[in-house]
């Protein structure tokens, strides 16, 4: 199986999902990702998402999807009811991150998050040579029309794991082109994690 | 617009008839005994050979057997024509859909207008306290009648939604699906609050004669004052600031109580109307049925639903404020819970309750690929273009 049509920070969620397993996607979006897994890895999903059309495309695809928002979307349910809670692309835009993660941790076996990294050597050089808010692949927003409200780099995002003695099982860095390994936080636009409790 | 009407008409199920079926006797949920009962019901479509593509539909407060198509002779369409019929939501090509008016109703189903067979006059206040789910019960001896072991989906709006409920506690290893829209596990203290109004304003009609005034003169004006409390309801204040501003209907001076604006005459006209169509005592006795639900009788909801094999699809209305969206999240929320699968979405509307009536299109979207997918077993729906 090829994965050449699917977006590159997805097929490494796909990898990191065990087949037959229970997802809940928070900020499901128009439910690519959800889609896929079901496809290739047969999950039972369920996804969470704010936004009116991307619901109705969620439905579009028989996904299951509840109308809602990330922060008071998880505290009905049970203790590691789930196998992964995913926050791909989302963390970033939820109000309350503290509260948010920690509950995906209690309610999730696993959590896999996402985020554009804001330390990418173009966010760097734009802010350090232009004096400007970056805007880049990963970060494509205006200051003035950007739903993300944290601004986090892959370094912040272990040192937050080291002090809340958060359990990083895997990470894996991407930019526009594939993987990195050298220097992460300077060259990856991504960074997606496999964290536990 | 004209266009896409045009399109809406031709997409009709055409001429239909209501039909009847009679059972002896039916025990109520209060114990007592009912009997004969009459269930006026219409079908639209034709039910497949496995009978596995039968969608019971059912109606809300003020509604009827007659969902869709036209009745010969009339030309007023049933009161969910736009979500069923040919390419519809409910797409008749596919499924056969089935509407009943419920216990307690006037409209062909034995209700408190119905002749007592004991005294061979209509029961009026004799009629014995009927519940959502002694409406269901009836439903489903009319789904035995036909030959149908198990429903594709139950879908409703209001009132309509909590016998959707209902059969989902009372009889869910014959639903596959269910669909409630702008409705609730059991009423909150406002809803009971209005409803018990309007039963205030009937009761309070001299006419009304503690319920008998079948063969005289009809307690007009306490149903339509119920009536027109219950469109308040219905709509919202956007709504009623785009259908009527403060227009007015008469130029004359604002004096002596006439209708004046066009929201009082447009109020006046809804009530006058309904008096023509709908009995006070059942208006009574179904408000009383709503006021008495609760789905999980005090338990938790999703104790309810646990091990429930159904889907789910609930549907509420932002700018709804009788049927608040909070409460179609409870039935949601409950469903997580419990293990089923299911969707929730709130359609971003501005006409209120009535919105489950109006707002077709996305109800449309939501209803046609929530039915494919339980129809078809699909996993998920659509290609890999993603």
């Amino acid at each position: 199986m090829t994965y050449e049509n699917i977006r590159i920070d997805h097929r490494v969620v796909l990898e990191m999902v065990e087949p037959r397993s229970t997802v809940l996607d928070l900020g499901c979006g128009t439910g690519e990702l959800l889609y896929i897994l079901i496809k290739e890895k047969n999950i039972r999903g369920q996804g969470i998402e704010i936004d009116d059309h991307a619901i109705y495309k969620c439905v579009a695809k028989g996904l299951n999807v509840f109308h809602g928002d990330i922060d008071s979307g998880l505290s009905e349910y049970n203790n590691k009811s789930v196998d992964y809670v995913i926050l791909n692309q989302s963390l970033q835009q939820v109000k309350h991150v503290d509260s948010v993660l920690s509950d995906a941790l209690r309610v999730g076996k696993n959590v896999i998050v996402g985020f554009p990294n804001f330390a990418y050597y173009k966010s760097r050089l734009q802010i350090f040579f232009r004096g400007r808010t970056p805007v880049t692949g990963a970060m494509p927003y205006q200051w003035h029309e950007t739903p993300n409200l944290h601004f986090l780099s892959i370094f912040d995002f272990a040192s937050y794991c080291r002090l809340k003695k958060i359990n990083i099982r895997k990470s894996v860095y991407l930019n526009e082109k594939g993987t990195v390994s050298l220097l992460p936080n300077l060259f990856a636009q991504t960074g997606i994690y496999l964290i536990s409790s | 617009m004209i266009a896409e009407k045009t399109i809406e008409q031709l997409n009709s199920v055409g001429v239909v008839e209501t039909q009847y079926f009679s059972f002896d006797e039916i025990t109520l949920e209060s114990g007592e005994k009912l009997g004969p009962v009459t269930v006026a019901y219409e079908t639209y479509g034709e039910l497949n050979r496995n009978k596995s593509n039968a969608i019971l539909v059912t109606h809300a407060l003020s509604g009827d057997a007659h969902a869709a198509g036209v009745h010969t002779g009339q030309n007023n369409p049933g009161w969910w024509d736009s979500m069923i019929g040919p390419g519809k939501a409910f797409n008749t090509n596919r499924y056969f859909v089935i509407c009943a008016n419920v216990l307690g109703g006037c409209k062909g189903t034995t209700g408190p207008s119905s002749r007592d067979p004991k005294t061979g006059r209509p029961y009026a206040l004799e009629f014995p306290l009927i519940t959502i789910g002694d409406m269901v019960e009836c439903q489903k001896r009319l789904i035995d009648y036909l030959g149908i072991d198990s429903l594709l989906a139950v879908a409703g709006g209001s009132m309509g939604g909590m016998q959707v409920l209902s059969w989902l506690a009372k009889y869910p290893e014959k639903v596959r699906s269910a669909l409630p829209i702008a409705t609730a596990a059991r009423h909150s203290p406002q809803q009971i609050a209005f409803d018990e109004v309007g039963r205030q304003a009937i009761m309070a009609d001299p006419y009304w004669n503690f319920g008998n005034y079948y063969g005289g003169a009809l307690p007009a004006k306490g149903l339509a004052v119920a009536r027109m409390i219950g469109h308040i309801t219905y709509m919202s204040d956007v709504s009623m600031a785009d259908k009527f501003g403060r227009q007015r209907k008469n130029n004359g001076q604002p004096f002596k109580f006439i209708d004046y604006f066009e929201v009082e005459s447009y109020l006046r006209y809804r009530g006058n109307s309904f008096v023509r169509r709908f009995d006070a005592n059942s208006y009574l006795y179904l408000t009383k049925a709503m006021d008495n639900f609760d789905v999980s009788q005090e338990r938790p909801l999703h104790d309810v639903l646990n091990g429930i094999d159904a889907k789910v699809l609930v549907i509420a209305f932002k700018s709804d404020w009788l049927y608040p969206a909070y409460q179609s999240k409870e039935i949601a929320r409950a469903c997580k819970l419990s293990g089923i699968e299911a969707t929730y979405c709130e359609i971003d509307s501005t006409y209120g309750h009535d919105a489950f009536l109006l707002e077709f299109e996305q109800e449309t979207h939501l209803v046609s690929h929530f039915l494919k997918k339980v129809f078809f077993e699909y996993e998920v729906t659509g290609s890999y273009d993603v």
